[in-house]
């Protein structure tokens, strides 16, 4: 598999499902002005899984904030299928903002308490009217995919265990039809075992639907599970890509991959 | 969800019964309050319970009709108020950030102004009368309800529901409408029914000082103002409104407080009774021990959240404890350190550090000091308001006796072997001047300073990135190494555990279910089917490169302290469960040096190999 190893191409087609054309970040004004992300460059090709690990700080959030649209870079582009998505404004950016979905960290925060799931979910299908009788065979479906009964379309967020509920919100994310997903940390909150079922399941859903994913996450492990191919951020910048693991060339990537906690071999049986 | 309770029924039935009042009285009692009986100013008879006014009419049958006009009064009121404030409060919610700014401001120059004095200024524009006292009143109290909305709104709006919202394309009123209102209506509830008998006194004073209600209209407040005048000599023409509208605005007060109650989620109900499961017998003493726990057990009224718990710690070796959240790991931890929550009680057989009964309660200087504690967040288990120096030294002045130069320089010393860069001018620092990483290295620090015999360390490195807790992990084996500190290592990593430990102990559901040398575990050696299923289930930087493989998951869910079976509690989500297994807890079977599995089906298979 090629990768792509240089800086973002001119924009065109080929050049990748998801693209971040040499997005600076910048909060705060004047003198207290901070640069979060500093001329990035990031490629999703169709159909591929990228994976991003970085520390806290790095920038990783916001780059995940920025292709969704949620943070307007101060240059740059952010372009889907080739065309800008950043920058646009109002109906437009509606219509843009539903290609691409952001699947967040904490499963306790990011589905509606008071909410039914199957409001939630027609809530995805059909925003203004998010009625759930009228899209209840797409709600099954979708919570099929994830392994649900039709029957949790009826129950509350807090009926469910933080990995079911982190099931819901990719259900939630897959039922708006997103071309690209975000996937931000999204086992970062998980127990280990609950975190194999929302791994399985996402191995699960690249294969059958092709899925283009951007996957964000500070574990090594978990992100060579799902990816790819990975980019590694370090303040602000994209440091490496590429085969990171067999062949780390930079000095943090190094590091990063020398810190973690190797686990014991598998067992012999 | 609101719960009942007692003041909220008793509140609400007495509500109630004043509205029936308020329809009824004018039908009833209108003709006997507007009779001029000629007696004018009469004192309290048994034809007029509460005496006559100045024109002879019955007091008690006045302030039963007033009712009505008080009660719509301020009904509507409340009702303007709440409209205008909600409407304020997510408008600027759904404004842009600079009118947001402009608005909040506002609303908070205007709730910084008593309700009175700006109803007395609408008054005053309005003129008097009942009209301009309702609006008056209904306007001033608004900036209470658009303060709150905004500052609810602002706090659901930062939730990731509504980014995903935004993102899936639902406009701005709709989420206003579906996400943000629902979730914010309790506290207004709350606010409703004390703004309800605040505009009741407000209306009633405006009233009572004449701004209000005008003759031949009245209401409490213009009763309240015509039985003043008689004082002296009929107290109880005054003391008719007065009761009239102290009693409305308390039963509303018992509303608002009930709705309050509950409303808060942390009032959760009393779990249920559960039978004691007999223990497993003891396992065998270990007399070069230095902690020694056994039967240890952390409940929460009658569940056990920690369940018969027996382990020990040797000098200078590193335990580990593995587990996912629930698992009771952290609770074991807390009982030997004694910092347990005050809603949970710790028993046991024995618990104790050397020759110091952890049981007994005194010799908090022991405590102090041959124990050191590590916690998971840096950034709170320092306070924000204290130099780094007066906080380190504060242990050793207090249970070392040491004098406050000697302290100083024994905690720069500490500072330094954290490897922390110019010790003495950190000790002039306060907290936030240090990263996390730094943070938590100078909690280690503290936490070694009075040179304790255990080190308990409590998820250390989980809040850190994985190259800071790398160097802490280096840190915590080099104390081990140069002072033979033992520890008690907390984590849900078992890669971190792997890495740092010399022994590891895999809590499941409250319980110890396999114990055994990391040797072991680097080997390939566990036994328990829940410790070989978390293995498998977590993901590797070393074999699978494929991206895609499928990893082990575990069916089902931990269960709850208070369903735990009599029997193994992973039974229900074991592989190789037999009859047995629901029925008998398993004890814990050596299978090895140190390395003890409780499970029936290990058992089975040491005692055919024994055979």
């Amino acid at each position: 598999m090629t990768l792509p190893a240089e800086k973002a191409p001119a924009a065109g087609p080929a050049a990748g499902k998801l693209v971040a054309e040499h997005v600076t970040v910048v909060f705060g004004h004047g003198r207290r002005a901070h640069t979060v992300l500093d001329d990035v460059g990031l490629t999703v090709p169709e159909g591929t899984t990228v994976g991003l690990v970085g520390e806290s700080g790095s920038g990783k959030s916001t780059l995940a904030k920025a292709m969704v649209g949620l943070v307007r870079p101060r240059s740059g582009r952010i372009l889907l299928d080739g065309a800008e998505v950043s920058g646009l404004r109002g109906a437009r950016l509606t219509a843009a903002r539903r290609r691409i979905q952001l699947i967040s960290q904490d499963p306790n925060s990011s589905l509606d308490p008071r909410m039914r799931i199957g409001r939630a979910l027609a809530e995805a299908i059909d925003p203004r009217r998010a009625d759930p009788r009228a899209h209840a065979d797409q709600i099954a479906a979708g919570l099929e995919m994830v392994a649900l009964e039709p029957d949790a379309a009826r129950r509350h967020p807090h009926e469910f265990s933080g990995g079911q509920r982190q099931r819901i919100a990719i259900a939630r994310a897959l039922v708006a039809r997103p071309e690209v997903v975000v996937a931000d940390e999204i086992t970062s909150a998980l127990d280990c075992s609950v975190q194999a079922e929302v791994l399985n399941l996402l191995a699960r859903l690249r294969a059958e639907l092709r899925l283009t994913m951007l996957f964000i996450s500070h574990d090594l492990a978990v992100v060579r599970h799902v990816s790819d191919s990975v980019a590694v951020m370090h303040r602000g910048a994209i440091v490496e890509r590429g085969d990171i693991y067999a062949a780390p060339s930079h000095p943090y990537t190094r590091r990063l991959l020398a810190s973690a906690p190797s686990l014991p071999p598998k067992e012999t049986r | 969800m609101i719960r009942s309770s007692r003041g909220l029924a008793a509140g609400l039935a007495g509500l109630g019964l004043i509205a029936v009042l308020a329809v009824a009285a004018p039908l009833v009692w209108g003709g006997d309050a507007a009779h001029l009986s000629g007696a004018a100013r009469e004192g309290v008879s048994g034809e007029h319970w509460l005496g006559t006014d100045a024109l002879g009419r019955d007091v008690l049958a006045r302030t039963l009709v007033a009712t009505r006009l008080t009660l719509v009064m301020t009904v509507i009121a409340t009702a303007i108020a709440g409209t205008i404030g909600v409407l304020l409060g997510t408008a600027v919610w759904v404004a842009g950030p600079r009118v947001r700014e402009i608005g909040l401001r506002l609303i908070d120059v205007m709730v910084s102004y008593p309700a009175i004095i700006l109803a007395l200024a609408v008054a005053a524009i309005l003129g008097a009368g009942t009209v301009a006292a309702v609006v008056a009143i209904g306007v001033a109290w608004s900036p209470a309800f658009a303060r709150l909305t905004a500052n609810l709104a602002a706090s659901v709006a930062g939730r990731d529901f509504v980014s995903a919202a935004r993102l899936l394309g639902v406009p701005p009123h709709r989420i206003l409408v579906r996400h943000l209102l629902p979730n914010i209506a309790e506290p207004l509830l709350v606010l409703l029914s004390v703004a309800f008998a605040g505009t009741l006194t407000a209306l009633s004073g405006l009233s009572f000082i004449g701004l209000g209600v005008q003759a031949p209209s009245y209401d409490w407040g213009a009763l309240l103002n015509t039985g003043l005048d008689a004082l002296y000599t009929n107290p109880a023409e005054a003391l008719g409104p007065a009761v009239a509208i102290t009693l409305t605005g308390v039963l509303a007060g018992f509303v608002g407080d009930g709705l309050a109650a509950g409303a808060d989620p942390h009032r959760v109900g009393i779990p249920g009774r559960v039978k004691k499961v007999p223990l497993p017998a003891a396992p065998p003493e270990d007399d070069g021990a230095l902690l020694t726990v056994d039967g240890l057990c952390v409940s929460a009224g009658d569940v056990d959240l920690v369940d018969g718990v027996s382990f020990t710690v040797r000098p200078g070796e590193i335990v580990g404890v593995v587990g996912e959240s629930g698992s009771g790991k952290s609770l074991t931890a807390m009982a030997v350190a004694r910092l347990l929550p005050d809603t949970v009680t710790a028993d046991a057989r024995a618990l104790r550090l050397d020759d110091l009964d952890l049981l007994a309660g005194a010799a908090p200087d022991r405590l102090a000091t041959e124990i050191g504690v590590v916690y998971q967040d840096p950034a709170a288990s320092f306070n924000p308001a204290l130099r780094i120096g007066g906080q380190l030294t504060e242990v050793l002045r207090r249970h070392r006796g040491l004098g406050r130069r000697a302290a100083r320089e024994r905690a720069a010393e500490a500072l330094d072997a954290v490897r922390i860069t110019r010790p003495e001018a950190r000790l002039r620092q306060h907290p936030h001047e240090l990263s996390g990483g730094m943070r938590q290295r100078a909690m280690i620090a503290s936490a070694l300073l009075t040179g304790p015999r255990l080190l308990i360390a409590d998820e250390p490195t989980t809040a850190l990135d994985v190259t800071v807790q790398a160097e802490i992990l280096e840190l915590l084996r080099e104390a081990n190494r140069r002072d033979g500190t033992a520890m008690l290592f907390i984590s849900h990593d078992i890669g971190v555990i792997a890495s740092l430990c010399h022994r590891v102990l895999v809590m499941y559901a409250g319980r110890i279910v396999e114990e055994l040398p990391v040797a072991d575990l680097a080997a390939g050696r566990a036994r328990h089917p829940y410790t070989r299923a978390l293995l498998d289930a977590t993901p590797r930087l070393d074999t699978d490169g494929d991206g895609g493989a499928e990893l082990t998951t575990i069916p089902g869910r931990p269960p709850a302290p208070a369903d735990r079976p009599a029997g193994c509690a992973f039974a229900s989500r074991c592989a190789l469960v037999m009859p047995r297994c629901t029925e008998e807890r398993p004890a814990a079977v050596a299978v090895g040096t140190d390395h003890r599995a409780a499970c029936h089906a290990v058992a089975l298979t040491v005692e055919e190999t024994a055979s």
